[in-house]
């Protein structure tokens, strides 16, 4: 397992690429280096009343540069703070936190919804197989071009604005979609319907799941989710989505 | 040359500069973070008789200056801690404190009991949690039942006990002469206040649990105020705890009467805060020219 590091890193550059949704490069000394897709980083508010870092998912991994890119959308007071950054401020950033995707060589069907969609990215970058790509959006895109280069992009909208009118599973029955592995990110409805689907499918199905942290190592059990199994670490049937998560096998957790 | 060292209920610290109970597991997560042999002591996570599953999700919830959590003292069970997290804590030169946690007297004193023959050298019983139905806190507010618990564990015990007190009473010295009545070693003060959120948004509570304990520096000022009182109602030494994120926070909190402290929830902020909060406390030994730290326990004027 690679080492977690806590680091003050350089913001590069901040964009708004949809209403509320931000999207940040952050030069790092070490965590680019050691960090894979569907891991995540915790971000520390600099206003000191927040007390809990941010967990926030890893959307890009530029070795060569260092630099790690996080997409995210402004949901409170701390991702208000981060939101209102500038290029050349300095931020505190652990990680990288959590297991990441199990990138398996067959057939992929990269699924994201939402604010779930940046962590697919980075997975659609490191997979190196034929790759189909499905993203839901309540209405706005965003990053939906940049998945272009790595596979085919299916679009469902909740509003019909784009693509498909409907749910990204309507997409993925509309077009008869398959492949090996499933790999999934976004709200839980969504993944709800994806791990029933990849049961009846027989496709081998990952998902990405969150949940209100408080330390971000596996220290304080905050963000459990329940598990089939006794888990081996905590002794019973909770899985520390910040730790043995945030990527599970659908079937191993129930959510 | 200053000294950090410490006697509690006869057992030496090299610091008295220790981790609060929840916040840092058994210490292998921190230990990436932190060099546990710079601690006075790792206080671990509660464990009980059996495993524990705590509470459903969400289980934690940010407040301004502090946070709610409602973990529900989820634990492995003594067995595994014993073939798992002591072994791992004893390759480290600190002192060991079990938190121990139940449902009933009897689960409190089966722990001690399982205890008596590892190498841990004190016990702090949890009597204070306030995010369990049966037990902690249960056991925690009424004076006659910590007394009776106190007796009760004692008898079992091996090691020293701290009793764990709330705050969520009226009087806490009245819970503190009860612990001492009943033959405590030592007190730990003070476990989580019981708060709530509420979203507005969605109208419902933040935490599944509805209620949580309150933490971090939003209830220091309160943990003091309690260390001070406590300090002048019984003679049994104070780990003090409650919001300390510094090392200025944590000499309050000696100079109002503890003998130890306890860094929590300040752990999630910066996870090498008790580190901060060590370097910091032995900086201020040497600029006041304090040759013990034990001269500031109860040194307020």
């Amino acid at each position: 397992m690679t080492k977690r590091q806590k680091e003050q890193a350089l913001l590069l550059s901040k964009n708004e690429i949809a209403p509320g949704i931000f999207d940040i490069r952050l030069h790092t000394e070490r965590i680019a280096g050691a960090a894979r897709a569907g891991q995540f980083v915790a971000l520390y508010c600099k206003d000191e009343s927040r007390l809990l870092p941010r967990p926030i998912s890893i959307c890009e991994i530029d070795r060569k540069e260092h630099a790690i890119r996080l997409v995210f959308r402004v949901a409170g007071k701390g991702t208000e703070e981060f939101s209102r950054m500038e290029a050349g401020m300095r931020i505190d950033v652990m990680g990288p936190l959590g297991n990441g995707f199990s990138k398996k060589k067959e057939t992929a069907l990269l699924v994201g919804g939402g604010i779930g969609i940046p962590p697919m990215l980075a997975l659609a970058q490191e997979l190196e197989c034929e790759k189909q790509i499905v993203l839901g959006y309540r209405d706005a895109l965003f990053l939906q071009r940049e998945f272009e280069a790595y596979g085919t992009v299916s679009i469902a909208t909740e509003d019909g604005s784009a693509g498909t009118k409907g749910t990204v599973l309507d997409v993925i029955q509309n077009k008869r979609l398959h492949a090996q592995t499933l790999y999934a990110c976004g709200p839980l409805p969504m993944l709800r319907a994806l791990k029933q689907y990849a049961a009846e499918q027989g496709i081998e199905c990952q998902v990405s799941l969150e949940e209100r942290m408080a330390c971000g190592i596996g220290a304080c059990l905050g963000c459990v989710c329940k598990s089939k199994e006794i888990d081996a670490h905590t002794n019973v049937n909770n899985k520390r989505i910040c730790k043995e998560g945030p990527v599970f096998a659908a079937e191993e957790v129930e959510f | 040359m200053s000294s950090m060292r410490i006697s509690l209920a006869g057992v030496t610290l090299k610091s008295p500069v220790m981790t609060a109970s929840g916040t840092f597991g058994s210490g292998e997560e921190f230990s990436e973070f932190v060099d546990l042999n710079r601690l006075g002591a790792v206080v671990t996570k509660g464990v009980a008789n059996v495993p524990w599953e705590g509470n459903p999700t969400p289980r934690v919830a940010e407040v301004c200056g502090g946070m709610l959590n409602a973990i529900g003292l989820q634990n492995p069970g003594i067995d595994l801690f014993i073939r798992r997290d002591i072994p791992f804590l004893k390759q480290y030169d600190t002192r060991i404190i079990v938190n121990v946690c139940g449902r009933s007297v009897a689960d409190y004193c089966e722990v001690a009991e399982r205890l008596s023959d590892q190498p841990v050298d004190l016990l702090e019983m949890n009597i204070s949690c306030p995010n369990v139905k049966e037990g902690g806190i249960a056991f925690g507010q009424n004076p006659k039942s910590v007394e009776e618990i106190t007796k009760e564990v004692k008898r079992h015990a091996a090691q020293p006990v701290i009793m764990k007190l709330s705050p969520n009473v009226t009087d806490i010295t009245e819970t503190a002469r009860a612990a001492e009545a009943g033959g405590a070693d030592a007190l730990s003060l003070i476990n989580t206040l019981t708060g709530m959120k509420i979203d507005v948004h969605t109208r419902r509570f933040a935490l599944a649990n509805r209620t949580g304990g309150l933490s971090g520096p939003a209830i220091h000022p309160i943990a003091v105020r309690m260390v001070y009182q406590t300090a002048r109602a019984v003679k049994l030494p104070i780990i003090g705890m409650g919001g300390i994120q510094t090392a200025e926070d944590a000499i309050e909190m000696m100079l109002a009467g503890a003998t130890a402290v306890s860094v929590g929830t300040a752990n999630f902020q910066n996870p090498a805060a008790v580190i901060a909060v060590t370097e910091g406390m032995e900086a201020y030994l040497i600029e006041h020219g304090i040759a013990e730290v034990s001269e500031l326990t109860g040194a307020v004027e």
